[in-house]
């Protein structure tokens, strides 16, 4: 199937989403749009399927205009989405999940499973997946489920898949597991949308690019372009993706963790007796695939977390049974991982949040009277410092892009007097100006002799960012490793193989 | 130039998490004001309906149409027309003292709504779902009625003494809600609704038993004797007009509130855990201290207009004397957008209706129309889309600012 879309402007109300774009879809090609959050991505690929109604401009499919009032159509017409947040019903199998909605029925109007099943099997062999139609969603690791979201558009007889950041909730191993897939539908016809910001995987799979900037397609690369050309058409300037970092000056050891064992909320031991420490004047990153006990950790060092058993010390000072005050008090700052769960109030202005944690005393209060002239004034510094893009302080949070949003959390926590950083995911669905931005006030905190802590799962910030590298697995560290350690011998050490 | 600047944004998927219950608080004026409109249209079609004139002239409505159609307009000005009269001005009257006499009932009956409004509504801006101010104010009016039936003391120092009793007494019953609920976990909706009943029960057993609160000499009823003359709120306005002392308290209530959740560091942090608890945690508040707190601090204001209530009755009280203020002031919040002004508005309102309940009934409509308005707005308030829908109102996808390369120029050129 060949599809196209021609000249789709989309608006909402003064802003232009998406001006004047045209893409054309190939039978078996893997098309990588590429493009920062905001760029207008999603607001195209809902108006392919049909969300959205393109206030100018047509979809093509193999030359015949076609018009989608509903996802109905649009799956009628052989175009099948992977939302990144999976449409799946956790308690019912495989074979349930891809036939609902349209399920084959026996003589009676009966539920008919065997036929689902044979379905689900059929596509499952065709292309490798190796999904067990009788499993329960809800038990089957993430990476799988996705391959049950496209069995589900192929079994609808996709012919176009519009994949929408499908590797941001994958393993490395299961990222690789992905291409492979891609690579095997498109050998077999079917054509594929690769929406995503990550450099390395459009690289990997793409056949053609398209790079989208302020709602327009600024330019179709090749996929032999380099990551920092890439990365510049997506932002519209020079991007630099290195991290410039002089060798690091290591003072005393200031953040020691002895013997640290946390439980989670079901009394799963999370972090297993982990023992490091962090230096000032230098980064140690804890790397590891996502739910290996890096959250526990971070929770438990800033005492959001009960402490089993082990302690933690900051400058000396013994932190293991401290209240969050008095961690924070003690010179910790903290990105949380989810800034909108845990790291801002979205209802409240940018100056409130940049004293979320400052209630308690000077220079935001005056006895218990909020100083909101000495709050704004910080507020103004504060913005025009971490280059936050605003109308004004008291724009409300929720207002604000994920990179600024990001920005005022940094901010806020590197804005006060600090011994450690503990920074959890502190580029997660962050645009890439932003990433640049945040990392090298995270080196600018290393260079002026604070012990920087961060926890990531994205490897390249890891890389970027660290000197030392702890790897960590089902909640142990695996090894201790200097910055110049492989790619592949880290990806080993975080599948739990020790170096 | 900001305009031409600005970005074509995709509507960021946070943006759109919208509860349903942060809309039903967020308070929206517009859309609060169209649902007190559409509140008293649909009580105009409901005096109309049940109108006997309206009826018989609409049996007829071929011999008379133009009769029939003035019955309908003649009995929704006779209603509303009432409801202002007696509310706000008496046009009838021929002096002044007489005509302005409703407002200062509306401003009388305001009070007590205004405070046990300002109860609800603190706790509706920390996240809780509180109910209880019913059993807080029976809780007030039993220790108010205590200190004034049963300790005599000079003039004033016993109204203050009978209002700080009030207060106290609210605030056991808040504050056991908020321990209950930071200890045990427990809902706030369930444990205030369990304790309204005990109280209102305790309130009885109180009026019952002869060491507490039983009248003296009287025949046994569960009533209290009159409160002390020194225990009284006195005549605001001389003995003209019943306004009395309350309305000062609640105007002290009314500043406080407002100090409290806008300017003080204690408000900032109710407000933080209202809207986002796991952050404020993180943040390094005790989320649930803070719940203890707003929950007793709340109950002091709904202290207050139990004192209202219990010092300005010249005469033996009974439970009734809680006149549904309790749950009336969860319309009030509500109405108010749980903000010191919006409060103050709704209290009005509400103080408004029952001052103007009975010259009404007088004009022969019957007051209950105005119960089905008060209902009727709760319900266009929790049921935001109805309102948009009725309205043609955009739904509240707030506008997203996504920042561009040059948005910092423009910083800089501002």
């Amino acid at each position: 199937m060949k599809l196209e879309l021609r000249n789709i402007t989309k608006k909402f109300g003064t802003l232009v989403a998406n001006d004047n774009i045209s893409l054309t879809l190939e039978p078996g090609e893997i098309h990588s749009l590429l493009g920062e959050n905001g760029a207008g991505k999603s607001t195209l690929m809902n108006v392919l399927y049909g969300l959205l109604q393109p206030d100018e401009g047509q979809i093509l499919i193999d030359g015949k205009e076609v018009k989608f009032s509903g996802p109905g159509d649009a799956m009628a017409a052989g175009i099948g989405m992977v939302h990144q947040h999976f449409m799946l019903i956790p308690v019912f199998t495989v074979a349930e999940n891809v036939v609902l909605g349209h399920e084959p029925t026996g003589k009676i109007g009966n539920l008919d499973l065997n036929a689902a099943r044979k379905l689900v099997k059929e596509i499952s062999d065709r292309f490798g997946f190796d999904i067990d139609p009788d499993a329960k969603v809800q038990d089957l690791p993430v990476g799988a489920q996705q391959r049950v979201e496209i069995i589900k558009s192929l079994a609808r007889n996709a012919k176009a898949l519009v994949l929408d950041e499908p590797t941001a909730v994958l393993t490395p191993q299961e990222t690789d597991e992905l291409m492979d897939i891609m690579r095997g539908l498109a050998k077999s016809g079917t054509s594929i949308i690769f929406i995503t910001h990550k450099l390395r995987e459009v690289q990997q799979v793409a056949d053609r690019i398209t790079v989208i900037r302020q709602g327009k397609v600024v330019a179709s690369p090749t996929p032999k372009a380099s990551a920092s050309e890439l990365a510049s058409l997506m932002v519209g300037r020079e991007v630099d993706l290195d991290v410039k970092r002089k060798p690091a000056k290591v003072g005393a050891e200031t953040l020691v963790i002895r013997d640290l064992t946390v439980l989670d909320d079901r009394q799963h031991q999370m972090v297993d007796g982990v023992t490091f420490s962090v230096h000032d004047g230098e980064v140690l990153a804890i790397a590891g695939v996502q739910g290996n006990g890096q959250t526990e950790l971070a929770e438990a060092i800033l005492g959001l977390r009960k402490i089993h058993s082990g302690s933690i010390q900051v400058a000396g000072k013994d932190l293991t049974k401290s209240t969050v005050r008095e961690v924070l008090e003690a010179g910790l700052g903290y990105i949380p991982e989810d800034r909108k769960k845990d790291g801002l109030v979205s209802e409240f202005s940018i100056a409130e949040n940049l004293m979320l944690d400052g209630s308690f005393g000077k220079p935001f209060a005056k006895g218990v009277q909020i100083d909101f002239a000495k709050r704004d004034e910080i507020a103004d510094k504060l913005i025009a410092e971490f280059d936050i893009r605003t109308p004004s302080a008291q724009t409300l949070a929720k207002q604000l892009s994920g990179g600024n949003q990001q920005k005022v959390v940094v901010a806020r926590e590197l804005g006060r007097e600090l011994k450690v950083l503990v920074a959890s995911q502190p580029t997660r669905g962050v645009d890439v100006g932003s990433i640049e931005f945040i990392h090298e006030q995270i080196i600018a905190a290393r260079d002026s002799g604070k012990s920087v802590l961060i926890i990531s799962t994205e490897l390249d910030e890891v890389l970027a960012l660290a000197d030392r590298i702890a790897v960590m697995y089902r909640g142990k560290i695996v090894g201790i490793v200097d910055s110049k350690t492989t790619r592949e011998k880290l990806g080993k050490m975080m599948a739990g193989i020790a170096a | 130039m900001s305009k031409k600047n600005a970005k074509p944004a995709e509507l960021l998927p946070e943006a759109k998490e919208v509860t349903v219950l942060k809309e039903i608080m967020s308070g929206d004026p517009v859309r609060i004001g169209l649902s007190v409109l559409l509140g008293f249209i649909i009580g105009a079609i409901f005096m109309v309906v049940f109108n006997d004139d309206v009826v018989k002239s609409w049996s007829n409505f071929g011999a008379d149409p133009n009769y029939a159609l003035s019955t309908v307009w003649w009995t929704i000005q006779d209603g509303y027309g009432a409801l202002f009269s007696g509310s706000i001005y008496n046009l009838n009257s021929d002096n002044f003292i007489d005509g302005i006499r409703p407002i200062t009932e509306t401003l009388r009956f305001a009070g007590p709504l205004i405070m046990a409004g300002l109860a609800v509504s603190l706790t509706f801006r920390v996240g809780l779902f509180n109910i209880g101010a019913t059993g807080q104010i029976m809780m007030g009016l039993a220790g108010a009625t205590f200190v004034s039936t049963r300790l005599h003391m000079p003039q004033i120092l016993h109204m203050l003494v009978a209002v700080l009793a009030a207060v106290l007494c609210s605030m056991v019953w808040g504050i056991i809600v908020g321990i209950l609920k930071a200890r045990t976990g427990a809902h706030e909706v369930i444990v205030t609704i369990m304790l309204n009943y005990v109280a209102i029960d305790l309130f009885t057993y109180f009026l019952r038993e002869p060491n507490l609160l039983l009248e003296v000499n009287g025949g046994g009823t569960p009533k209290s004797d009159r409160p002390d003359s020194t225990a009284m709120m006195g005549s605001l306005l001389g003995p003209e007009f019943k306004l009395n002392y309350g309305l000062i308290f609640a105007a002290i209530a009314v500043f406080a509130y407002w100090w409290l959740m806008e300017r003080s560091t204690f408000g900032f942090r109710f407000r933080m855990v209202g809207h986002n608890a796991s952050a404020a945690r993180a943040a390094g508040i005790k989320v649930e201290n803070t719940f203890v707190w707003a929950l007793a601090i709340s109950a002091a204001f709904a202290g207050l207009a139990a004192a209202n209530q219990g010092l300005t009755i010249d005469g033996g009280l009974t439970t009734s004397i809680e006149a549904g203020i309790g749950f009336d002031a969860i319309t009030v919040a509500l109405l108010g957008g749980s903000r010191a002004g919006g409060v103050v508005m709704a209290g009005l309102l509400f103080g408004a209706f029952k001052a103007g309940s009975s010259s009404m009934q007088v004009a022969g409509v019957s007051p209950e129309v105005l119960g089905v308005v008060k209902a009727l707005i709760v319900l266009f308030i929790a049921a935001p889309p109805i309102i948009r829908a009725l309205y043609r109102l955009p739904s509240p996808e707030p506008k997203v600012f996504v920042a561009t390369q040059k948005a910092k120029a423009a910083k800089v050129i501002k």
